[in-house]
């Protein structure tokens, strides 16, 4: 058995990403957000395919190149260098957007700086008066994608929690995350609030509810999975 | 005989004067028209309004654009990257004026704009600040916002291959922003790593019809922006 220090608790990043990667049918088409998000991709279940988008205008994205055969011109969305899969396509802007705002994007991982009981995002600005504001890509992706999944640490670097009932940094959208994965829990945003899926292994549930800020539901109400 | 091409970069945009609002294709570096901004550096035209995703790396590109005082207003969805110095140190000082517009809104306000269609309504940004006080109107019970298409008088453009009349193709996802720009502005101009006779591009495989392109100059061997950064270099 692991040990029962706290530092081994909960999940980490490769383990936050292995679990959304889970819950990806096969077949999606699916966009990853920069960070912990671009993760999943390394996960994918055996027998599964999952082909990935990229807003610059790429289907098919595959991963990073061999250190030295970097491409300036073959790029994903946070500006690194990747590869193209046999049977990837580019195309421009006009079209890699109809790809999400007419939801033909199946899923879309994405960081978080909040998440709120009924599933608004903010992630991408603090509102700090000397920010400078930069959206990307962001809210065309919870607008137009079918489902959205969260990838985050459960709080900040300083413990705050970044589940809460209302958003106070500026939205991203409203109402559009469907699960949350944190270092602690597999979380639901449901119409009644947050409600736990599942627990990271040496976590408790009544340690996730006293680090997220609005009230959490234990998985036996009505959980419906898929 | 129609023929687009130019010889020398320096007269592929003379004729860009102070005030003009101006499309630069490119995502980052990949795609950006590098020559063809250092140009309008030499130019020296100012006023400009820029629509771009970004607002440059370093001290080269747009970014050197910027930092010689000749952009007014920036239109993009991303201001910061981690090479970006210039344009989040004149903004703070209050020297330069930033529309924030979501990357697909922009794109769709692009391939609105060079369609004719004036303005169209769009699910991205209900419920944030960057709908606030603008139109919002509820079709089939979702809210949507409206928003305006977006018109050039320049367009600054890279491809990969260029005929005489202007048919373009792209190199992977260096294609990005270009082909909507050429169709949105009055005059584009291009720069194209090649050019090829007509003929040679087979017709399924034209991405940017030639009826976009006004001018065309060849730059076979491209400055790469990011190669500049590391040598610290800065233009001019």
């Amino acid at each position: 058995m692991s040990s029962n220090t706290t530092e081994k608790a909960g999940w980490n990043r490769e383990e936050m990403a292995q679990c959304a990667a889970r819950d990806i049918p096969n077949g999606s088409y699916v966009n990853l957000g920069i960070g912990i998000p671009e993760l999943v991709a390394r996960f994918v279940p055996d027998g599964r395919e999952f082909i990935y988008h990229t807003e610059n205008g790429l289907l098919g994205m595959g991963p990073s190149p061999e250190p030295g055969q970097e491409d300036p011109e073959l790029i994903n969305a946070g500006k690194r260098a990747v590869t193209a899969v046999p049977g990837a396509s580019f195309f421009h802007h006009g079209d890699s957007f109809t790809m999400i705002r007419g939801g033909h994007i199946d899923v879309c991982v994405l960081g978080a700086m909040q998440i709120s009981q009924t599933g608004d995002l903010a992630n991408w600005s603090t509102g700090a008066p000397d920010a400078i504001p930069a959206v990307g890509g962001a809210m065309d992706l919870v607008a137009g994608v079918k489902t959205i999944l969260v990838i985050s640490q459960h709080t900040t670097k300083n413990g705050i929690p970044k589940l809460v009932e209302n958003c106070s940094y500026p939205l991203t959208g409203k109402s559009v995350v469907s699960r949350i994965y944190t270092d602690l829990a597999i979380i639901d945003v449901t119409p009644k609030g947050f409600q736990l899926v599942s627990l990271a292994p040496g976590v408790s549930f009544d340690e996730v509810a006293a680090k997220t800020d609005a009230p959490l539901l234990p998985p036996t109400i009505a959980t419906k999975e898929s | 005989m129609i023929d687009k091409r130019i010889k020398t970069i320096a007269s592929v945009l003379s004729d860009i004067s102070d005030g003009a609002t101006i499309m630069v294709g490119g995502f980052g570096e990949a795609g950006s028209p590098i020559e063809l901004i250092h140009a309008l550096i030499d130019n020296g035209a100012k006023e400009l309004t820029v629509i771009n995703n970004n607002t440059g790396n370093g001290e080269v590109g747009l970014a050197a654009l910027i930092g010689n005082g000749q952009v007014k207003k920036m239109i993009c969805s991303y201001p910061r990257s981690s090479h970006s110095k210039v344009f989040p140190e004149l903004f703070r000082a209050g020297k330069i004026e930033l529309e924030i517009v979501p990357q697909g809104t922009l794109a769709e306000r692009i391939r609105a704009g060079g369609a004719g269609i004036p303005a169209f309504y769009t699910a991205t940004t209900i419920g944030t600040p960057l709908s606030e006080g603008k139109e919002i109107r509820n079709i089939k019970g979702r809210d949507y916002v409206l928003e305006y298409g977006l018109v050039a008088d320049f367009a600054l453009i890279k491809c990969e291959e260029a005929d005489r009349l202007g048919n373009l193709t792209y190199n992977k996802t260096a294609r990005n922003f270009n082909p909507i720009m050429c169709t949105a502005a009055k005059v584009t101009i291009v720069q194209a790593r090649k050019f090829v006779e007509v003929g040679d591009l087979n017709p399924e495989h034209v991405i940017t019809p030639n009826i976009y392109v006004d001018r065309i100059v060849e730059v076979t061997t491209p400055l790469i922006e990011s190669q500049l950064i590391e040598k610290g270099a800065r233009y001019p």
